[in-house]
């Protein structure tokens, strides 16, 4: 996958993502039970298992980095921690405004899965806080691959926190026996959830870029000082 | 338009939106950051210190 070139990464994920819309606007059917404000799910849920995707892609980087030291692991991790914490942000942005129309509130502390969720975006937020305490070398590295590793843990308590929580007022989407919906809903699910991991992969691969410039230019100003 | 549809299409765009203005400021920071590296490329050669001891030829 290294291999695409970002323009066709970046026309890939614009082609997913409007075709991901008019699957969500004119084709998928409006639920019974919620409405039409179901809809926010088909991004709001694509957007959390993204953001998950890219906290467990980080935490594969740091892992490398540590295990098998290699040279671009750690900038990766924290690219990849990076993308994370932004989807992490739309997720409590979406499951905000779904839970002002269907509960009639912003934000519910007493329902544990919110909370969790919060906990492990936070987590991640300090990952920053950490990073930007340290100086740059082996040591700010090694600290940040432990912390990325940490957080993964974190994952399938939030995860597993909607199927445990014992007021079920968070819809659960996937059960133990596959996903609870079909036809027009699962595949707009499904091409919704294509065209966010295209496009966190795009961002991530872009960004990544970025640093790898902001690399260079340092070396370079350090060559020339 | 209806409340649901209202809080919908604030949902979507909240999304396209940040995903936007995060582009916006990554696509800035890379063009800053490409031309400064441009002006520092088209600069010479930093001269390298000649550490032999000048010696008489001929």
């Amino acid at each position: 996958m290294a291999r695409i070139s970002l323009p066709a990464l970046a026309a890939a994920s614009f082609a997913l993502i409007t075709t991901a819309l008019a699957l969500v606007f004119f084709v998928a059917p409006t639920d019974a039970d919620q409405g039409f404000s179901q809809r926010i799910f088909y991004f709001h849920v694509s957007i959390a298992f993204t953001a998950y995707a890219c906290f467990i892609g980080g935490a594969w980087k740091a892992l490398l980095h540590l295990w098998k030291r290699e040279p671009r692991a750690d900038l990766e991790s924290y690219v990849a921690v990076h993308q994370g914490v932004i989807f992490g942000c739309l997720v409590l942005l979406t499951g905000s405004i779904w839970a002002k129309i269907s509960w009639g509130h912003w934000w519910l502390w007493s329902e544990n899965q919110l909370v969790l969720f919060l906990v492990l975006f936070l987590f991640y937020c300090a990952y920053f806080m950490l990073r930007y305490s340290l100086d740059d070398g082996p040591q700010r590295a090694n600290m940040c691959a432990v912390y990325a590793l940490f957080g993964v843990i974190l994952i399938p308590v939030s995860f597993l926190a909607i199927r445990l929580a014992t007021r079920f007022i968070h819809p659960v989407v996937f059960t133990r026996h596959g996903p609870n919906f079909h036809g027009w809903i699962l595949v707009t699910y499904c091409v919704s959830q294509v065209a966010l991991l295209t496009l966190a992969y795009t961002l991530y691969r872009v960004e990544l870029a970025g640093k790898r410039l902001d690399l260079r230019l340092r070396e370079l100003k350090r060559a020339y000082a | 338009m209806t409340t649901a549809e209202k809080y919908v299409t604030a949902a979507y765009c909240v999304v396209f939106g940040l995903v936007l203005l995060y582009v916006v400021i990554i696509a800035l920071k890379l063009r800053r950051l490409e031309r400064e590296v441009d002006a520092l490329t088209a600069r010479p050669e930093p001269a390298q210190e000649d550490e032999r001891e000048p010696v008489q030829v001929g």
